[in-house]
């Protein structure tokens, strides 16, 4: 009985949410029929959802989408090797840290991606400038996040430790870095949905590479359809990689 | 007769006039000064792609200083630099869309905190579509709002929207039952319960919410900007890369992250003052 009334009460919001949003559409279509939205601005909700097809086999989807999940996964590897590598180094020795953490806090808040035209020119047109334009703004909240989760090692857990006469590199390994693996996981998933969203976003600008081209290019012939269709497609792709690292994150914390 | 002693402690050790913390500043700063000086002068990269940081000093001084726009203002002419003015159209565009976005995300966010069923219904779907790259909207903005300014401001506030709804329907959920229980055996109307309760216990999530919509309005303004803008710091720094103007460049960059970093201390400032 409680079971069931605690489905009712997740389930009716989520099946009023998704009713909402099938209404929303509909009232769309409807608007666009009757002539109150125009459908050189606003395409027809059935014309999207027709136009996904088109752009799966015709627009070559399956090879843009391994292009851009490759620059995710070279600029992720880059920033987890080197951002978890500078926050390890930065936790060894206090004085730099002093010196230097919050430097790296306040370039977190600056806008790096801007610095995408100092990259073409440095690297060319090409996935490199991609990558690592997705690296440099994604790797402060690592080596951040890195830094708190050693910082964070419970003292009686360092004791302990020392207690066994464990060696600097055994500590490290044994204790300080198992203990800070959730919290550095927490700054790597920050770090991989800004170089996600870095990534699009400047296929999009210098129009290279995989989705973001694609919305590009479809925006540019002004097949608003495919255009609609597209963005679409980047959104579930955004979905799917943040509940994916979601999931590994609660996995990792299992109290949180 | 009383003697007095004097003291015979031995002597503090002055305190040396920079602390070790600052003089690794300082190090740091002269290392990495002194390296790229030594790649500009070397050649190894193009001389144009890492100039000298004279060069880059005198560029931004030009940036700064040397007044090559012709502004009128009450019937007046004027000579100003040209950063300025595109600084100017920048900001305007930012703080309109930290208006319309903030305002908007601050009401859907208190609708949300406030009603556990409109949460469960709703709040996914912002939370899912919160770390998607807004940049891919801009078709989409540019066929509903134009080419002009507005676009640009569009952009800011679809990026400045989710951050602050998130903060402000969490910041909600988080006011202390007693203080709404205090608001409704006082009678108070919605009006009142917003601005009398709500907002003064939420203060903090607010504006860390806001700092977070102003850093990402920002970007997502700038970057629109550099795609289809003839104003604006984002039109900048994409005009000298296309004129191939690197100093320039580095000058823009330069100033752009001073300000963004500048802004973000004080809003950062603000947010623990409402700690305190």
């Amino acid at each position: 009985m409680s079971a069931q009334s605690a489905i009712r009460r997740q389930g009716v919001p989520f099946v009023f949410g998704i009713a909402c949003l099938l209404v929303l559409i509909a009232v769309i279509e409807g608007l666009i029929r009757i002539g109150m939205i125009n459908p050189f601005i606003v395409p027809k909700p059935t014309d999207i959802v027709m136009s996904f097809e088109r752009i799966i086999v015709e627009e070559n989807i399956l090879p843009r989408f391994l292009l851009t999940c490759g620059e995710a996964l070279a600029a992720s590897l880059m920033l987890s090797t080197v951002g978890i590598s500078l926050g390890v180094l930065l936790h060894k020795s206090r004085l730099v840290r002093l010196a230097t953490e919050t430097w790296i806090a306040a370039i977190a808040s600056a806008p790096l991606v801007l610095m995408y035209p100092l990259f073409l020119v440095i690297f060319g047109r090409s996935a490199w400038t991609i990558i690592m334009i997705a690296f440099v703004s994604a790797l402060p909240p690592v080596i951040l996040k890195t830094l708190e989760g050693l910082s964070g090692t419970r003292a009686v857990l360092i004791n302990v430790g020392r207690s066994f006469k464990l060696t600097p590199s055994q500590l490290y390994w044994k204790i300080l870095f198992p203990s800070a693996l959730p919290t550095i996981f927490v700054g790597v998933r920050l770090g991989m949905i800004f170089a996600l969203i870095n990534i699009v976003g400047v296929e999009f600008l210098i129009n290279f590479g995989g989705l973001g081209q694609l919305v590009n290019e479809l925006a540019e012939r002004y097949d608003l359809p495919g255009t609609y269709a597209a963005i679409c497609f980047v959104i579930l792709v955004s979905i799917l990689f943040f509940i994916g690292t979601e999931r590994i994150e609660r996995w990792l914390r299992p109290g949180t | 007769m009383a003697q007095t002693g004097h003291l015979t402690g031995t002597p503090r050790a002055a305190e040396p006039w920079l602390s070790p913390v600052t003089r690794l500043r300082i190090v740091i700063l002269l290392t990495i000064l002194v390296i790229w000086e030594a790649i500009a002068a070397s050649g190894i990269l193009l001389r144009e792609v890492v100039p000298s940081v004279v060069t880059i000093g005198r560029a931004l001084a030009e940036l700064l200083f040397h007044p090559d726009l012709k502004v009128s203002l009450l019937a007046h002419d004027y000579r100003i630099p040209a950063f300025y003015w595109h600084l100017y159209v920048t900001i305007s565009e930012v703080a309109a869309a930290l208006v319309i976005g903030g305002t908007t995300g601050l009401a859907v966010g208190l609708a949300l905190g406030a009603n556990p069923f409109l949460s469960k219904a709703f709040e996914r779907y912002l939370y899912y579509l919160g770390p998607t790259p807004k940049i891919v909207f801009f078709p989409v903005m540019i066929m509903w709002f134009g080419v002009g300014p507005e676009s640009k401001i569009a952009m800011g506030t679809l990026s400045c929207f989710f951050p602050v709804v998130l903060s402000a329907a969490s910041g909600m959920r988080m006011i202390e039952g007693v203080l709404i229980r205090v608001g409704r055996s006082f009678r108070l109307n919605t009006w009142q319960m917003v601005s009398k309760i709500y907002l003064p216990a939420m203060r903090e999530p607010i504006v860390n919410g806001v700092r977070l919509g102003m850093g990402v309005a920002m970007i997502g303004t700038l970057l629109a900007e550099t795609k289809l803008s003839n104003k604006g710091i984002g039109f900048m720094i994409i005009d000298a890369y296309n004129t191939f103007d690197m100093p320039r460049m580095y000058a823009v960059l330069l100033m752009l992250f001073v300000i963004a970093i500048g802004a973000n201390a004080l809003v950062g400032r603000a947010s623990r003052g409402t700690r305190s």
